[in-house]
């Protein structure tokens, strides 16, 4: 313990002395083919990045001499992928108990260690929004991180990033595709009219709860309301001071939900999914939601049957603000791809595709000012590919947050056969043994931890790896 | 004027009601005939690249290949200058047609019997010849799957399927083309949510006694094989008594067909290797994660790789631990093809699947190869598909770009020699909504 408390002592000592070095250091990315997201493609361009910020943009830059420069000659740079709907780095994903769960906090259940981070950061994903799962009308409260891994899990959170909260509609929270437990009764609601009726109670629930607050502040009762954990985040939205991300397939839904949003005074962040949401294109428009899809995922469930891949071509001609999310530790890594898909699929033109994991998803959860595109004065959130971001024959060589950088290809390849070795060590401690062979019975391993999937995508027939085999 | 005006709307709804009753049945069709397609940029896949070329379409088979060939006075010219012309792709592992929608839909799943031994199953049978999935995925270039069931220890009999006919028949390239095996491995954990985690002693005597299980249907099999097989010759013998899996057994115990396994990880491929080496099988490798390092048993085992698109097991496998698999196993001289082990929905990825795996050392050609000829020299139709070579069956994709690329769009489309619409639920659903205000 003692010892414990020393490291944590010189830590403390250490820890601003570092990172101010850090700061201090300037990265040059020089010659590579950028694409802004924002102002068109440059071709051979620099990027200075100074404090963690991108200092400037153009051609033949100069950089101090402590500055690391990195040749990115017939490479392309975007910005970090930022991933509207993730559950990443959670340990538990839905409260099922009730069905409003709005006092639940992702806060409380990240794991800063969670591999599937390196793993997205390996995909080019530099941020995302953590959500709640979706088995609950009203889910609990979201995270905006950024996937700093390595870093204390303070790092991770985007400070000014506004806070949300995942809705749900149709079939998870009706729980049509899961039995009750035996002996468990049914949990109301068992239909989407009964979806829409608890999430109705609860604003007018909250409604009241503010208007006692709103009385006891104005003087006008003299006793505070009781706090109440469950109301407080409804109240916030009644507020427009946080965002709904509602998760729902069919198109009747989601507008019945910004129905909902407008009788009580509020704009729905964004509809989450929302495979259907070319069918009302224009009513989206005029309520100003954000959309954030999968590009052609479709037939997983009956409400994903009408999913199409021409869903975000539709959504962009009409003005609304489109993201594609992977909801999934795997497509995660290849988000550069599902972007790809929609220039093909209603002809979304190369940049609106880019904007689509980038800066779009950023204005979406309200973090644009400081990343999602490559631009002076946002922070130096930047993958190098080693060729066209869309092309499948592409890989991530690099990926920077704040000018950092938290994957790179070489240096990951580099320590690969250290780590082999120390695998092989660790086998050959008793507890690592197969029980078989004498050791002793080992605790759950490591790779028990499973993808989520709010959605699982198709089924896994075929070979359902799910881990747990002896060593 | 009036008149006009009303004739003009009365064709046009008869037009609308055509679009969209007709689509389904008018794509199951196509159009036959004789076509030449010209100037394009022929990727025969089995002979280099053909600049300039053209290919020529007659009685749903390729007639001829090349740049100096001549184009019959009947056939229809497809000018396809700055075009590319593609053999379909061909996905070695789905349940395409045998599920629709997996997920509270349980009347459209027909993926998996009920018990260990369901060798007389046959995907043929419960193929969905009308099924969405058929349509989606051909009009993204995969004009060839094979369509098993799953589940239990030994699965039944997998189809390979062109996706085009209104029948089963009219799909079927080989009917009964190989026995699907979920080859036993230890399983510690179920896979549903909530389940315990079972002890590690406890799962590997699972394991074993699946594989004796296994072990005892094969040699039931051969037995009944040698008894009805004397039975025969001789008539005094004694008659076996028919059973229908041990019936269904007979070609693949005799290996007249292949004998498809799951299997995963470096032992139990190994495992796998040996039971196909005991029992004198025909056999093939699904899954294959860790098969390069397996390459010294599989000289004569080729591998379907279905694991692009899937998360490293452990947590400290490296990150491209699955993407760089293909290029391993090419340098360590396996047979393999690139599938996606898709319900059917999502098989139109595959070509993205070969793909990712070039940007991890996988050569360019050979992921054009591992989803067209590959495949089809392991489904063992190599002599029919697979490539644009003369007297194979015309299943031809014209691109305007890099098949493997998603950004490519398909400008035309031939299954069994036919010029196909390129329509699908999603066209249709498109059309019907593009232009909604």
């Amino acid at each position: 313990m003692r010892r414990v408390f020393a490291c944590l002592v010189v830590l403390n000592f250490l820890l601003p002395s570092f990172v101010l070095a850090q700061a201090s250091n300037q990265v040059l990315i020089k010659n590579a083919t950028v694409m802004t997201a924002s102002r068109g493609t440059l071709e051979n361009a620099d990027i200075l990045i100074e404090n963690g910020k991108i200092a400037r943009i153009g051609k033949n830059l100069r950089a101090g001499a402590n500055a690391r420069v990195i040749d990115a000659t017939g490479k392309y740079v975007t910005p970090g992928i930022v991933d509207c709907h993730s559950h990443t780095m959670i340990d538990a994903v839905n409260e099922f108990s009730y069905s409003v769960t709005s006092m639940t906090r992702i806060l409380d259940v990240l794991d800063p260690k969670d591999i599937a981070i390196y793993r997205a950061l390996a995909g080019g994903v530099t941020s995302a929004l953590l959500l709640h799962g979706s088995a609950n009308a009203i889910g609990g409260q979201s995270v905006t991180v950024k996937f700093k891994y390595g870093r204390p899990v303070e790092e991770f959170i985007i400070p000014d990033a506004p806070p949300g909260i995942k809705f749900a509609l149709g079939e998870n929270p009706k729980r049509s595709n899961f039995q009750p437990l035996p002996g468990q009764t049914p949990r109301y609601p068992r239909t989407r009219m009964g979806v829409m009726e608890v999430i109705r109670d609860a604003f007018l629930r909250a409604r009241d709860y503010k208007r006692e607050w709103d009385d006891y502040r104005a003087g006008k009762t003299r006793v505070p309301p009781r706090v109440d954990l469950e109301l407080e985040p409804l109240v916030e939205v009644l507020e427009g001071k946080r965002l709904v991300h509602a998760h729902g397939y069919r198109s009747d839904e989601h507008l019945n939900l910004m129905l909902l949003a407008e009788e009580f005074g509020f704009r729905v962040g964004t509809l989450q999914h929302a495979l259907e949401a070319y069918k009302i294109a224009p009513e989206i428009a005029k309520h100003g939601a954000g959309v954030s899809i999968f590009v052609d995922n479709w037939s997983f469930k009956i409400e994903a049957y009408d999913s199409i891949p021409y869903n975000a071509a539709i959504l962009w001609k009409n003005g609304v603000l489109v993201s594609i999310n992977s909801d999934s530790d795997e497509r995660m890594r290849r988000l550069n791809i599902e972007a790809a898909k929609v220039m093909k699929y209603g002809g979304v033109p190369e940049e609106e595709a880019l904007k689509m994991i980038t800066l779009n998803p950023a204005k979406q959860l309200g973090i644009d000012k400081r990343t999602g595109s490559i631009e002076v004065g946002k922070d130096a959130d930047i993958v190098i590919w080693s060729g066209h971001p869309f092309s499948p024959y592409s890989r991530v060589e690099t990926t920077m947050i704040e000018g950092e950088i938290y994957f790179d290809r070489q240096q990951d390849i580099a320590k690969r056969a250290e780590l082999e070795k120390e695998r092989q060590e660790l086998e050959k401690l008793d507890i690592n043994k197969p029980p078989a062979s004498g050791g002793t019975q080992p605790r759950i391993p490591s790779e028990f931890r499973k993808d989520h999937h709010d959605d699982a995508d198709g089924m896994p027939y075929l070979s359902d790896e799910d881990g747990g085999e002896e060593k | 004027m009036r008149k006009a005006l009303l004739l003009t709307a009365l064709f046009l709804f008869v037009l609308n009601v055509f679009a969209q009753s007709d689509g389904s049945q008018q794509n199951l069709l196509g159009k036959s005939g004789t076509f030449a397609i010209t100037g394009a940029t022929i990727v025969t896949v089995s002979g280099g690249i053909i600049e300039n070329g053209v290919v020529i379409i007659e009685n749903g088979k390729i007639a001829a290949v090349g740049q100096n060939v001549s184009i019959p006075s009947k056939a229809e010219v497809i000018n396809a200058r700055g075009l590319f012309v593609y053999p379909g792709m061909i996905d070695a592992a789905t349940t395409l047609g045998l599920v629709e929608i997996p997920l509270g839909a349980n009347g459209t799943v027909d993926v998996s019997e009920v018990g260990d031994n369901n060798a007389n199953a046959k995907a043929i049978v419960g193929i969905n010849p009308h099924s969405s999935h058929v349509n989606v995925a051909r009009i993204n270039g995969v004009t060839t799957v094979l369509s098993m069931p799953t589940g239990g220890l030994i699965s039944g009999q997998a189809a390979v399927i062109n996706l085009w006919g209104s029948t089963q028949a009219q799909m079927a390239v080989v009917p009964t083309f190989a026995l699907v095996v979920n080859f036993p491995r230890v399983a510690a954990f179920g896979s549903d949510f909530g389940q315990q985690q079972m002890d590690f002693n406890e799962a590997i005597r699972r394991r074993d006694q699946q594989l004796e299980n296994l072990k005892r249907i094969f040699k039931d099999a051969g037995n009944y094989a040698r008894a009805k097989e004397a039975y025969i010759k001789d008539k005094t013998l004694p008659a076996p008594k028919t059973d229908v899996k041990l019936e269904a057994l007979i070609p693949y115990v005799r290996a007249e067909r292949p004998v498809i396994f799951t299997a995963e990880r470096e032992r139990d491929i190994r495992a796998a290797v040996k039971f196909i080496e005991e029992f004198k099988l025909k056999g093939i490798i699904l899954g294959g994660q860790e098969a390069w390092r397996a390459a010294d048993v599989l000289k004569n085992v080729p591998v379907i790789y279905t694991n692009i698109f899937r998360l490293p097991v452990r947590e400290d496998d490296p990150y491209d631990y699955l993407f760089e698999a293909p290029s391993k196993m090419l340098q360590a001289g396996i047979r393999f093809a690139i599938a996606t082990s898709d319900g059917g929905a999502n098989v139109r990825d595959l070509p993205y699947q070969a793909g990712m795996a070039v940007a991890f050392g996988l050569p360019k050609e050979e992921a054009l190869k591992a989803v067209t000829l590959y495949p089809a020299q392991i489904l063992g139709i190599a002599d029919r598909l697979g490539s644009i070579e003369v007297g194979k069956i015309a299943n031809i994709v014209v691109t305007d770009g890099d098949i493997l690329d998603p950004r490519t769009n398909i400008k035309y489309l031939f299954i069994n020699g036919r010029l196909m619409p390129l329509t699908s639920r999603h066209t249709e659903l498109y059309e019907r909504f593009k232009d909604r205000r």
